[in-house]
């Protein structure tokens, strides 16, 4: 035992004087005070959410494209809830009385949790209702916003807005359940800026669930935030049309304006009517639409279609050749109705011949192609074929081709460039050269892209050697700047001069002479310049594209179009291009080239195959 | 190395029992806090009580395992323990993940942990080891300085988390302080200041002048033992209050409580010094110096934090005191608890039954204010018989604590003690509006695996040590 043993008493005499005030205090407020039990009963407050309205978008020009309309919740605390008339109240919501019962069942666990009972009543519904709500205790209602939309058009680019589910809640911790989210397109990318934030508001209530105002002169009250407006670089009228070039048609078409890589229109057919995705009939026209497997109305093209570019990719290998040297403007191959060497043939047209790089480009000989191509592949300078490719393929990676552009959407695809490896893989590493994969001569093979990329090697091309990620939107309410990767330059490796030589080819294939291919893009006061291509299909009729742009001297306008199944290049893309291209610059169609719409938009490549 | 021991004998059973009584009744409100009709299997780890089940049975297997390990480990590893908990303690700060703004946890295998739960297990260690040692007294410059250098090195790497609640939890080794020597002033002093303290922040400065008053009219009725003087004094201060109260208006100030009350203890203090002076009544001078020394205190506290701080400071201390905040945060919770724990009645509304603790009024009401449920559903007779359970839990501790031979042993075991009755107190304390809410558990009632199993461990091994008393004499 040591001195201070005796302090054992002192400890314990503290215990106990602290549990003796924790039993007093208690007892007072359990027993003696009666405040207390009444504020339970009264439930005192409850806290109302304010739901911020998105930001609006508008396009290029300042029109209005998506704005938001007044939507209502019928809440349901099944705590509060007393005898009511239920037929009336059926009637009222027009459901019947089966419904009613089911959701009361349903919302009676857990019981003490407010929650949605009908979700959006219409505004003509709510109208009744509001003025009988009184007569309902336990139901309420709750404003939100739901999207509308100017113009039925352009569903793939704004992308639409839905509630979280609780896979989302799990990885979006800022999100609570029943919070509306941006899922794809301009809504999915710029969630942030256009939602806005939440605001609440405190209420004392009693037991019947009356308001009787404010909780504490609204201390805690916070108003709701609405989201910011998007500008987005979109031309609305030229969307439209666009729109309506190729309803009849599946595809894609993306207009990019070069200098600044903002994006004119981006379609993708055939479409959907944003408004389906909207509100209460949203999931059911969802499954509708992801239903229809032939026309695929969901699947945006545009972005995440793997195409082969066929000829169109025939600048660009002219490009590599001319930069390495194993051309030059004088160089002429011969063409024989195609390219043949040791057991590989290539098929090409009937045309003159030999043909120089100027006229290779217009008339799009395959054969030419095919030298190009083996030509760099078998340049002396590298001492592997493989080492050539590598060469090759990185030229072509630097215009954009085979990664994913990192623009303003979620869901862009990479496309497919092969690398060595697959080569190596398929017939040994040193078992392959140029013969073994001419077909990448003529952009077919093992190269795949997306309309968003052809766009943008278009534009490339257009700005003599230099590219800016494209994107969608232009500015944001209260933002100086959009972000900085998208004022960006991207130089491609390849001389001016030599760019000079292509875009002069491109412009011969619109404007030259006989045996030029796209003719039928061609402007009166305006100097188009482009590229045809005949992307071959294993399954059926090839699909037709088209690369352009215009002018030619400070170009306004970059556009690639995909038409599937529409064989060649000039019979479907190469018009469409063209309409965009003067509807662009020119607002209108001119006379004499009124056939050329009407043929299109008479034309219906919807079921073929 | 295993001593073999007569199991059922040397347990002590008492606390035993009283330990699993708090489990299951503690387990029995966080099924009620979280109960509802669509999930009714209690091995459901999805929900709360499921997985409290889990770590009640995971905390039944480390206690035996504690009975596994030599008794002797807790001593000679005492400060190995300490180091390790210290490091677990920097590795939360590196990679810690941030809950409710504090990076307090770790992620192992993919379950959450709480280090500062096992911390005070570890110090409480550390200090014992340190004050059995050879010829050690603790009321010496150089062991103060270690022990208050065992205490500062977690709470100061707790309080970076910030985790402010639990970092003041370290503060109750004051009480094993005392116990070991420090002297009894000061310990009175700390506990009256620190009442001065909350009283100044949460109640009025009239409030708190009447309070200090009355216990100096109290204090000057004990010290002189004459009840007499004492009830003069309280007349002649109560009269003087009157007589200002109606003299400010006439003398046109405005009238308020707090300069009147002043004003009125100014004019009998000098009442009281002539008076005592003729009388020659002893200790007047020295209690109305001191009375005028702690209003003094709150006085400056009152106007540090009134004029000195800057407002979003102020908002901070208001925020740990639990009176501003937003409604959905700390004063909203109080509110809450409050109404929860005062609506159940005498005999409250029955298990299951409750109906503020259920889901929406109660936030955090499986963890820190789990008393609530106990409070609303058990009303004044279950939270009456949980704090006596605790009660004798306490004294339990200390009993036991006072019986060991080993200085060791018994020093951890006022450790114990004081952690427990720390969290115990300031736990139900701050759920019913008599302390701030300072955010920590209740022991074996809050829902968290990290301190059902912490103040498992804490409490047994001090069973475990208790366990071989009569073998060994350190």
């Amino acid at each position: 035992m040591d001195q201070f043993a005796s302090r054992r008493n002192i400890i314990a005499g503290i215990f106990i004087l602290a549990a003796l005030a924790l039993i007093i205090r208690l007892f007072y407020i359990q027993v003696i005070d009666s405040s207390y039990k009444l504020s339970a009963e009264n439930n005192s407050q409850r806290v109302e959410i304010l739901y911020p309205a998105r930001g609006l978008i508008f396009d290029r020009n300042g029109k209005l494209l998506v704005f938001n309309q007044p939507s209502y919740d019928l809440m349901i605390a099944p705590y509060e809830l007393r005898q009511f008339d239920s037929v009336e109240f059926c009637s009222i919501l027009r459901i019947d009385l089966k419904r009613l019962r089911e959701g009361i069942a349903r919302v009676r666990i857990p019981r003490y949790r407010r929650e949605p009972f009908i979700k959006q009543i219409s505004p003509e519904t709510y109208a009744i209702l509001q003025e009988k709500l009184y007569k309902y205790p336990g139901f309420y209602v709750r404003s939100r916003t739901l999207r509308r939309y100017s113009k039925e058009m352009a569903a793939h680019l704004f992308g639409y807005v839905g509630e979280v589910d609780e896979k989302l809640i799990e990885k979006e911790k800022a999100y609570v359940m029943g919070d509306y989210i941006g899922i794809s397109g301009i809504e999915g990318y710029y969630e942030n800026m256009l939602k806005g934030e939440k605001g609440q508001e405190v209420l004392l209530v009693d037991v019947h669930g009356r308001v009787k105002g404010p909780y504490q002169d609204g201390r805690f009250d916070k108003d709701a935030v609405v989201g910011k407006d998007l500008v987005c670089t979109i031309d609305a009228d030229l969307q439209e049309y666009g729109e309506t070039l190729m309803k009849n048609y599946r595809g894609s078409v993306v207009a990019i304006e070069p200098s600044t890589g903002e994006i004119l229109s981006l379609i993708s057919a055939p479409s959907y009517n944003p408004s389906l995705l909207v509100g209460r009939s949203r999931t059911g026209n969802y499954t509708r639409l992801r239903q229809d497997t032939l026309l695929k109305p969901l699947y945006n093209r545009a972005l995440m279609a793997n195409y082969p570019p066929g000829s169109t990719f025939k600048p660009i290998q002219a490009l590599i050749g001319l930069q390495e040297g194993v051309i030059s403007e004088g160089s002429s191959f011969s063409c024989n109705m195609g390219f043949y060497a040791r057991g590989v043939s290539v098929g090409c047209h009937d045309h003159k011949s030999p043909l120089t790089l100027l006229h290779g480009i217009e008339q799009s000989c395959n054969a030419y192609f095919c030298n190009v191509y083996k030509r760099i592949i078998e340049n002396p300078k590298y001492s592997r074929p493989d080492e050539a490719y590598n060469v090759w393929r990185d030229y072509v990676l630097s215009f954009g081709i085979g990664q994913k552009l990192s623009s303003d959407f979620t869901n862009e695809l990479r496309g497919f460039i092969a690398p060595v490896s697959y080569y190596d893989k398929y017939y040994g590493s040193n078992h392959w050269n140029a013969l073994t994969t001419i077909s990448l001569a003529i952009g077919q093979g093992e190269i795949l892209v997306t309309p968003l990329q052809m766009a943008n090697w278009t534009a490339a091309i257009a700005n003599r050697g230099y590219y800016v990620t494209p994107h969608v939107v232009k500015s944001i309410e209260g933002m100086d700047t959009i972000d900085h990767k998208f004022t960006q330059k991207h130089f491609i490796e390849i001389d001016t001069a030599n760019f000079r030589l292509v875009v002069a080819g491109m412009d011969m294939a619109v404007n030259g002479g006989p045996g030029r291919t796209a003719g039928i893009a061609q402007l009166q006061n305006i100097r188009v310049c482009g590229k045809t291509g005949t992307a071959q299909n294993p399954h059926g009729t090839d699909h037709s594209v088209f690369i352009a742009f215009a002018p030619k001297d400070n170009p306004k306008i970059a556009i690639s179009v995909y038409v599937e199944h529409g064989e060649w290049g000039a019979s479907y893309a190469a018009p469409i291009a063209s309409l965009m291209i003067e509807k662009y610059l020119t607002d209108s169609i001119a006379p004499n080239r009124k056939w050329v719409e009407a043929r299109i938009l008479n034309g219906n490549l919807l079921y073929s195959k | 190395m295993i001593d073999r021991l007569n199991i059922t004998e040397e347990i002590d059973w008492t606390t035993v029992g009283l330990y699993l009584l708090l489990v299951v009744f503690g387990w029995m409100n966080i099924f009620a806090s979280s109960y509802n009709e669509q999930f009714t299997s209690i091995f459901n780890i999805r929900q709360n009580y499921g997985d409290q089940l889990l770590w009640i049975l995971v905390s039944m297997v480390m206690i035996v395992v504690l009975f596994a390990v030599d008794h002797r480990f807790f001593h000679y590893f005492a400060y190995v323990i300490y180091g390790f908990s210290i490091l677990l303690l920097l590795s939360v700060l590196a990679f810690g993940v941030t809950i409710n703004n504090s990076q307090s946890w770790i992620r192992i295998f993919g379950f959450g942990f709480q280090p500062s739960e096992f911390v005070k297990i570890a110090t409480a260690l550390a200090i014992a080891r340190y004050l059995s040692g050879y010829n050690i007294k603790l009321w010496t410059w150089k062991s103060m300085g270690i022990v208050i250098l065992l205490i500062g090195l977690p709470v100061g790497l707790i309080a970076l988390q910030p985790d402010w609640g639990t970092a003041l939890v370290f503060s109750c080794f004051i009480l094993l302080m005392y116990r070991e020597g420090m002297p009894g002033w000061i310990l009175a002093l700390t506990l009256f200041v620190t009442m001065l303290f909350l009283m100044t922040m949460l109640i009025s400065g009239t409030s708190v002048i009447i309070v200090l008053i009355i216990i100096a009219i109290a204090g000057f009725g004990l010290i002189s033992r004459k009840l007499k003087y004492a009830l003069v004094a309280a007349a002649v201060i109560g009269i003087t209050f009157y007589i200002m109260h109606k003299l400010f208006p006439v003398m046109h100030f405005e009238p308020n409580n707090y300069y009147e009350l002043i004003a009125a203890l100014v004019l009998s203090s000098l009442i009281f010094l002539v008076v005592s002076a003729i009388k020659k009544i002893k200790n007047v001078l020295i209690l109305l110096l001191l009375l005028y020394g702690f209003i003094g205190f709150t006085y400056s506290v009152d106007y540090v934090f009134h004029e000195i701080l800057k407002p979003h400071q102020q908002t901070r201390v208001n925020i740990l005191l639990g009176k501003e905040t937003d409604i959905r945060d700390v004063g909203y919770n109080l509110n809450q608890s409050k109404i929860a724990i005062g609506s159940g009645g005498f005999f409250g509304k029955g298990y299951l039954q409750g109906t503020q603790t259920k889901l929406d009024f109660v936030p955090e009401q499986s963890t820190d204010f789990i008393f609530c449920t106990v409070g609303e559903e058990w009303g004044f007779f279950g939270s009456a018989l949980a704090i006596i359970l605790y009660l004798g839990l306490l004294i339990r501790i200390v009993y036991i604590a006072e019986r060991q031979r080993s200085q060791f042993a018994r020093i951890y075991g006022y450790g114990v003690a004081s952690i427990l009755f720390f969290h115990f107190a300031i736990n139900i304390a701050m759920t019913i509006g008599l302390f701030p809410v300072i955010g920590i558990p209740l022991p074996y009632f809050s829902y968290g695996g990290s301190s059902m199993l912490a103040f498992t461990l804490l409490l047994f091994v001090l069973v475990r040590l208790d366990s071989v008393r009569k073998k060994y004499i350190k």
